[in-house]
């Protein structure tokens, strides 16, 4: 099931994700690496796999010049001092399929790397080009940071850029900043998941999944937010969003309408659920008008009250953010 | 903006007529507008079928009705927005109407209601300029008349269903100045007099007013017209919904734009709504039976399409049965094709009807109800909308999330 470098290659055409390819000799290192595309005015890439004591895997991918203090990443992880080491050798080539010196993001295309957090140095978004191995290294791909994310996104990451120098005060008052981006135990209730045997919970059911415990953290990790965006304005949220609203809407109802239906009239649910498709075609464009007439009313009070709140108290109305 | 009237009928003698399309006049030759002539004549490309495959793999939706029954019909430079919109460019739509009255038709919602699909496919953002200096310009209104039809047709527009987060609707006579009209001055420089009667058909008894409108309508093309939107986004695309009778403003402004150093907008086109009696009639605000309005009520639609859509049906039962009814001339079916969703249904309808299985009474009857509900759920839209909401869309404000 490993990924092999052109079937990640074919995918990021796929994708339309613009990137140029080099091939060079076998290179471990980045100085070696450098001596081969150093020169093409791109920005090489380190990147290291860490692991915490509770055997969570990291990718921290850097600037080649960017300091990364393991200390300060891991009281900011939240993992305390000295919580961070490099990952043994087997973890490259049983989690993330790549061979020695060859960490990289795209290992995240494999399934069996779902659990490893990504930590990006934000640096990487003010360079036109960066300098990653695709699965192997004998081959370097030049890529931009947006072009990075395209990809991320299209494997159901959201792309967590890091200030990697920056060592805020971890204590009391302020916690650890990046603690988001520790990969956590709880599985995604909108996935697969594999190496679990399968509950007999029918698709539409909502009961949280909390029953299928897992010892090994095998899921995706939450989606990472917050903690690693100090710099980067706010990321677009699907929270306002009337299409999938409406769809919400329909996956709490309909559910819910076939089962005591089918129950009550001793009806097959497959029978009512072509009757209910259609009505949700019919239903759909009437749901979407009232969902955009409360979203305009809601954000009309939000206006005028951010409207109020300037004008009566200047900046001074608004809670500071730090 | 002009409204897009049907075609008039300009004199009762068999004369063969040039048609006249152009913003303030269209009117029609023998047997109505031959659009094939008119993509011709202006030099715009037509909106085919791969095109439209194509805007419906790139939105990952099913394309709306207007382009799969090719309402919408041509176009400029509509695959270069969408090459670029590939790569992950984004661009942002302008659309815009002349508020010359309270009362909007269903003909007038049509860009509207394609513009708001444009809006959620791509999910880009959209401006919306109510010209009503245009309005105060040709028309006899006072500036106070001509303001406060600017926000009651703005209460319809926002009853359509845009999207608040990205929608910015402005009205010259509030909005224009600064940038704006940086960029209008930019434009007028660039136009002769010449060329700008030969494009509107100015007369020398026309007022200065009328001859230095024209920029007004071409600078929300530019993204640098609108500071708190775009700013530093100079080469922004832009797409222009409209339809096919406002293709000269545009062509004069892509005419213009590199010689200002900015983007030429993309244009999508569309065929005239048909007025209710028929193609060669007109539209008119003194006949209230020559349109459906957003205001009119169950019952006044039922009587308007029985009364007074021209069918094509034959004259009496069994003629009809034999002969069918005549498609080209037949409102409803027109109306259908605009309106009514379902494309099977849609299929069958025109099938029966033609071949005289169906009978017009119950073509009417279709419509009468597609068309209640569409304007009953505009009307309740419409009564949300408060004075509030409309400050909120027209204050000029950022859009965070208008890419998002």
């Amino acid at each position: 099931m490993a990924y092999t470098k052109e079937q990640l290659l074919a995918r990021l055409q796929e994708l339309n994700v613009d990137f140029s390819c080099y091939d060079h000799p076998v290179v471990l290192t980045v100085e070696e690496q450098a001596k081969y595309v150093g020169h093409l005015g791109g920005a090489l890439s380190k990147n290291l796999l860490l692991k915490d004591k509770k055997h969570r895997l990291y990718i921290v991918s850097a600037l080649s010049a960017t300091k990364v203090d393991m200390k300060i990443l891991s009281q900011r992880l939240g993992l305390g001092k000295g919580g961070l080491r490099m990952a043994p050798e087997e973890s490259l080539l049983e989690v993330l399929h790549v061979p020695l010196g060859c960490v990289t993001p795209f290992a995240l295309i494999n399934e069996s790397a779902s659990a490893v957090s990504l930590l990006l140095d934000q640096g990487f978004k003010s360079k036109q080009s960066c300098y990653f191995h695709p699965l192997t290294n004998d081959v370097t791909i030049a890529l931009s940071s947006n072009n990075l994310d395209k990809f991320l996104m299209s494997i159901g990451r959201q792309p967590a850029y890091v200030d990697l120098e920056a060592s805020p005060v971890v204590g009391k008052d302020s916690p650890p900043d990046l603690a988001d981006l520790v990969p956590s135990g709880v599985p995604n209730s909108s996935e697969p998941i594999k190496n679990v045997t399968p509950t007999n919970v029918p698709r539409q059911n909502d009961v949280p999944k909390e029953k299928t415990s897992l010892p090994e953290v095998k899921a995706k990790p939450k989606v990472q937010n917050k903690g690693a965006e100090k710099t980067q304005s706010k990321i677009p949220s699907n929270g306002t969003n009337v299409e999938k609203f409406v769809n919400d809407v329909f996956d709490i109802m309909c559910p819910l309408f076939l089962s005591e239906v089918s129950k009550k009239l001793n009806i097959k649910q497959e029978e009512l659920s072509s009757i209910l498709d259609g009505f949700k075609e019919q239903a759909t464009p009437d749901l979407e008008s009232v969902t955009t007439s409360l979203k305009n009313a809601a954000y009309t009070a939000g206006f005028e009250a951010g409207s109020e709140t300037m004008l009566n108290s200047g900046l001074k109305g608004r809670p500071s953010r730090k | 903006m002009a409204e897009a009237d049907a075609a008039v009928v300009r004199n009762e003698e068999t004369e063969e007529e040039e048609q006249v399309v152009n913003p303030w006049e269209v009117s029609a030759g023998k047997g109505g507008i031959d659009y094939d002539k008119l993509v011709d004549q202006f030099g715009c490309q037509r909106l085919d079928d791969a095109l439209v495959a194509r805007v419906a793999r790139l939105t990952s939706r099913p394309p709306h009705r207007f382009l799969r029954r090719g309402l919408f019909f041509a176009h400029r430079d509509l695959n270069e927005i969408l090459d670029l919109y590939e790569k992950g460019e984004r661009f942002y739509l302008y659309t815009g109407r002349g508020p010359s009255s309270e009362a909007l038709h269903l003909g007038h919602l049509i860009p509207f209601m394609f513009t708001k699909y444009l809006q959620d496919a791509f999910k880009v953002p959209l401006v919306i300029q109510l010209t009503d200096d245009e309005k105060f310009l040709w028309k006899n209104l006072t500036v106070e008349e001509s303001k406060r039809l600017a926000r009651e047709n703005a209460k319809d527009i926002i009853a359509c269903g845009f999207d608040v987060e990205r929608t910015f609707i402005f009205s010259d006579f509030n909005y224009v100045g600064g940038a704006f009209y940086e960029n209008m001055v930019k434009v007028a420089r660039c136009v002769t007099y010449n060329k700008v009667v030969g494009i509107f058909g100015f007369t020398p008894e026309d007022h200065i007013g009328k001859v230095s409108f024209p920029p007004v309508q071409a600078v929300p093309s530019f993204p640098s017209s609108f500071p708190h939107l775009f700013s530093g986004n100079d080469q922004l695309r832009c797409l222009i919904p409209c339809a096919i009778d406002q293709d000269p403003y545009f062509r004069m402004t892509r005419d213009v734009a590199p010689r200002i150093g900015y983007q030429k907008p993309s244009l999508i086109e569309s065929r005239f709504f048909p007025a209710l009696q028929g193609e060669n009639t007109k539209m008119s605000a003194s006949d209230p039976n020559s349109a459906i309005y957003v205001t009119d009520s169950a019952k006044e639609i039922k009587t308007k399409v029985n009364k007074y859509a021209f069918s094509g049906g034959r004259d009496s039962v069994e003629l009809h049965r034999k002969l069918g009814a005549n498609l080209d001339v037949d409102v409803p079916v027109k109306y259908l094709n605009f309106f009514l969703e379902d494309d099977n249904e849609l299929e069958h309808i025109k099938k029966e009807y033609k071949e005289g299985r169906m009978l017009t009474g119950e073509v009417k009857q279709r419509l009468i109800t597609v068309l209640s509900e569409l304007v009953a759920r505009h009307q309740r839209a419409r009564a949300k909308v408060t004075e509030e909401m409309v400050d909120a869309f027209m204050a000029v404000r950022p859009l965070p999330n208008m890419f998002g």
